[in-house]
């Protein structure tokens, strides 16, 4: 195939930049959660907390 | 108000989330099998036609996510919508990932393409890089610290400057790039084959899944730091241990 | 509303003349600038000439962010911003006075620019016209977006480095505009300024009323 090198850069960048983020924002996501009590885990429809 | 959920597991997945994640998966695989195998190469680019499939929806990405981030920056400033507060803030973060995204795939398609990894003359690009950037200063003002409202209202003003600005920038990018010697088109240049524009399509609805399994995501998790950080949990906690401590009083 | 803008704006250029900042430190910066990028460009005087007009609108997109953080500065020390709200003067002519404030320094720097890129870079004036009407529109371009992002980083930590990177994207149109208006006004390219006046008219326009609008917010919630 022509221009290999250049599709595989292309279609890896994104695909393993979208794989990071993904991680990251899980694991960022299980940290988070860990620290807050189970009831407050999800949206509430309260007012502004601030 | 409604009455939270009292057993949310410690991470912010749902099953909506995970059938989601499968069908991203599922897609990106059907995505990269049609596009490498099925779709034919162009007449005049080759094989480098191919980076259409991750360019194309990494472009129409960033605009759909930096619209949500428009639209909620201006309900924050409208209605004071902490839902909408939170979303604009989590749009733009993914935004940013997919703007970069397109940069970069826009340049190394360039490559092949006209010989050149930047190019002046194309004005989706040159807008984007100045879109990039000004959405990196969003997530700049996020990250300042200080009162919660202040931050969410500098944000949104920020994020509604860069809205109303971005027509401007690609106007004046369109007339500059008119003058130079050489009037590049774009890299697309109109008529997709069946397969290509299938699979193109593909791409978009894979990567709009994928923006909304993130979207997901990153909203729980700026729900959480909000908890966190204003969210008076030590009241919570200490409500709950009085709880235990009566149940342990009462057994 | 024009009375308090007025007053305004003379309160900041009497703190501006009084300290002598513009004339001690910002247009010698300027100058230096110009130098510098002779040095860089190895006093090449065909590149130079080319180079012109978007060295002087480089050199102004700097000595902007300059500006606006003195502007700012003026009222989060001492807790000025609360004061001028409780004054009762409408937020929106403290962001028309302080635009101008900061305008009329910005014109004032690029008076000695011109003249710097005149003497050291050898430019030739043509259309001294369009010259100085793309001054004045670009500055007030400038002047009202720098005015607007100086309320939006007042009194936070980091404001001098988040300033630039959140300005200068939005002036990219003013940029380009200036600098192609400026290459008509030396005659260096052909190309047609005065409907780049246009854009930066617009451009002008659009960030007034976003400013004005946003001001009180800013000075309110932040």
């Amino acid at each position: 195939m022509t221009h290999l090198g250049y599709l595989v850069a292309g279609w890896g960048i994104s695909l393993s930049a979208l794989a990071v983020y993904a991680i990251r924002v899980t694991a960022r996501g299980r940290r988070l959660a860990a620290r807050v009590p189970a009831e407050r885990r999800r949206w509430m429809t309260s007012e502004d907390p601030s | 108000m409604t009455i939270p959920p009292t057993d949310v597991a410690a991470h912010t997945g749902s099953s909506t989330t995970r059938w989601l994640g499968l069908a991203v998966m599922a897609g990106v695989v059907t995505m990269f099998l049609l596009g490498f195998f099925v779709a034919p190469e162009d007449d005049l680019m080759a094989d480098s036609v191919r980076m259409i499939f991750v360019h194309v929806p990494s472009a129409i990405l960033t605009y759909v996510a930096f619209g949500v981030t428009a639209v909620g920056s201006l309900m924050w400033l409208w209605k004071r919508s902490v839902w909408w507060d939170i979303a604009a803030h989590a749009a733009a973060e993914i935004g940013v990932v997919f703007c970069g995204l397109t940069l970069v795939t826009g340049s190394i398609w360039g490559r092949p393409t006209w010989n050149t990894y930047w190019e002046w003359g194309d004005v989706r690009l040159v807008t984007t890089l100045i879109l990039f950037l000004m959405m990196v200063g969003y997530l700049a003002v996020r990250s300042m610290g200080g009162d919660e409202a202040a931050v969410s209202t500098r944000a949104a003003i920020v994020g509604l400057i860069a809205a109303v600005n971005l027509p401007i920038v690609n106007r004046s990018v369109e007339w500059w790039a008119d003058r130079t010697l050489h009037q590049q088109s774009s890299i697309t240049d109109g008529k997709l084959e069946d397969w290509t524009l299938f699979t193109m399509v593909l791409g978009i609805v894979v990567w709009a899944m994928f923006f909304l399994w993130a979207m997901l995501h990153r909203f729980r998790v700026g729900w959480l730091e909000r908890q966190l950080r204003v969210g008076d949990l030590d009241e919570a906690i200490a409500a709950r241990r009085a709880e235990a401590v009566d149940a342990g009083g009462d057994a | 509303m024009f009375r308090d803008a007025r007053i305004v704006a003379a309160k900041d250029l009497q703190i501006e003349w009084r300290s002598r900042v513009t004339f001690s430190q910002v247009v010698p910066f300027a100058t230096l600038v110009l130098v510098l990028f002779g040095f860089a460009l190895d006093a090449n005087r065909p590149v130079l000439e080319r180079a012109t007009s978007g060295l002087f609108w480089i050199t102004v997109m700097f000595v902007s962010t300059l500006a606006v953080q003195r502007s700012t500065s003026i009222e989060t020390s001492d807790g000025a911003r609360r004061a001028l709200l409780l004054a009762g003067i409408e937020p929106a002519a403290v962001y028309a006075g302080k635009t101008a404030a900061v305008a009329v320094q910005l014109l004032l720097v690029q008076v000695v620019l011109v003249a710097g890129v005149v003497v050291l870079f050898g430019a030739e004036i043509e259309a001294w016209g369009l010259l100085i009407s793309t001054c004045v529109v670009a500055t007030v371009g400038i002047a009202g977006a720098g005015t607007l992002f100086g309320a939006l980083v007042a009194g936070v930590r980091a404001r001098e480095t988040v300033l630039p990177i959140l300005l200068l994207p939005v002036l990219a149109p003013v940029l380009i505009g200036a600098t192609r208006a400026f290459d008509d006004a030396f005659g260096s390219v052909a190309v047609d300024g005065w409907s780049w006046l246009g854009l930066l008219a617009g451009f002008g326009i659009i960030n007034l009323v976003l400013g004005s609008l946003s001001y009180g917010v800013l000075l309110e919630e932040t």
